[in-house]
């Protein structure tokens, strides 16, 4: 969605510089949530003040909102059949497809030292295997994470 | 159970970094530890996610809450997952120039970020398990057409959306 969004506000409405647009990507993507509401919410904020950025969010939010109910509402009434379950184990199939697909990618740039290939095999034994809390992995890798940049790089420059 | 819902959205939105696909296994956790979801629910839910336009956080958080509570509970469910990212960005909006500077952030974000790529992962592999496996045994057709996808995605640049086509079609052809 990102691209999408930068092709609206930047180049269509002009809402944004693009130096403006990188802020707004680079805070959308360091802040936790929904990046596509973190941009929305920015934006909106950045040009009708803390109204826009309530306008902006509920106007992302809306369409998949009523979507989803809609979808929701449709496939309840067809019930299961075989052909829709069929349907549904090929899109499954897909979507584990392109989630691996993204994680692979995401991985190629973001794991490149020793460091985050341990953090990376932490959470990923630490969710499989034991079962930890999702939420305790991430406040454990954050911790990890400033202890690392404050003492750990020193080495490595 | 609707604050329930509400407040485990709300953890969600304050502790999913990394975007969307890296809240899955949150949205699991989270709601299989209120007993509202199973692997194969979670495997049904991402795939509706995904084929709906819109972020996919959001899209699975109106759906569980909708399946669980219908309108209210699909109300509540999106506000939490909505809410945290809401404040925060308006929070930092105020700080901006000293957040992007920050060397605690920076540091923050360098231990979350490679966690986030085994999050998307572990959201992947729950999915397959659930769409590839019954009863211990490997389902061979669900398996090709997962790798056929990746090759689709990977080799021939075929769009994400072309793909999902292309296998809800072939799963009727095939599973129908």
């Amino acid at each position: 969605m990102i691209p999408l969004i930068q092709d609206l506000v930047v180049d269509k409405k002009k809402w944004l510089t693009d130096k403006e647009a990188m802020d707004c990507i680079a805070i959308s993507q360091s802040l936790p949530g929904v990046i596509a509401i973190n941009m929305a919410t920015y934006i909106g904020r950045i040009k009708k003040g803390l109204l826009g950025s309530i306008v902006a969010t509920i106007g992302v939010i809306t369409p998949s909102f009523f979507a989803i109910i809609l979808i929701w509402e449709v496939l309840d009434k067809l019930g299961s059949n075989s052909y829709i379950n069929g349907g549904f184990i090929g899109l499954k199939s897909a979507v584990v497809a392109m989630i691996l697909w993204a994680a692979i990618r995401i991985g190629k740039r973001v794991l490149n030292n020793i460091f985050s290939w341990l953090i990376f095999i932490m959470a990923l034994l630490g969710l499989i295997i034991f079962n930890f809390d999702a939420i305790f992995i991430i406040l454990t890798s954050a911790v990890l994470g400033i202890l690392y940049s404050k003492y750990g790089e020193r080495g490595e420059r | 159970m609707i604050f329930s819902i509400f407040w485990a959205f709300i953890k969600i939105g304050i502790f999913g970094f990394g975007g969307g696909m890296a809240m899955l296994p949150l949205i699991y956790q989270g709601m299989s530890g209120l007993d509202l979801m199973t692997t194969k629910e979670f495997a049904d839910l991402v795939a509706i996610s995904q084929i709906t336009p819109g972020p996919i956080a959001v899209n699975a958080a109106t759906y569980v809450g909708y399946q669980e509570l219908g309108i209210k509970g699909a109300l509540v469910a999106t506000l939490g997952v909505s809410i945290p990212a809401f404040l925060l960005v308006n929070l930092v909006f105020e700080f901006i120039k000293r957040f992007r500077e920050s060397h605690l952030v920076k540091g923050l974000l360098k231990g979350i970020t490679p966690a986030t790529v085994a999050f998307i992962l572990v959201a992947a592999l729950i999915m397959a398990k659930a769409t590839m496996f019954s009863l211990g045994t490997l389902k061979i057709v669900p398996v090709i057409m997962c790798i056929a996808s990746l090759i689709l995605l990977e080799k021939f640049k075929v769009s994400p959306l072309s793909v999902l086509f292309i296998m809800g079609v072939l799963g009727v052809l095939l599973c129908g």
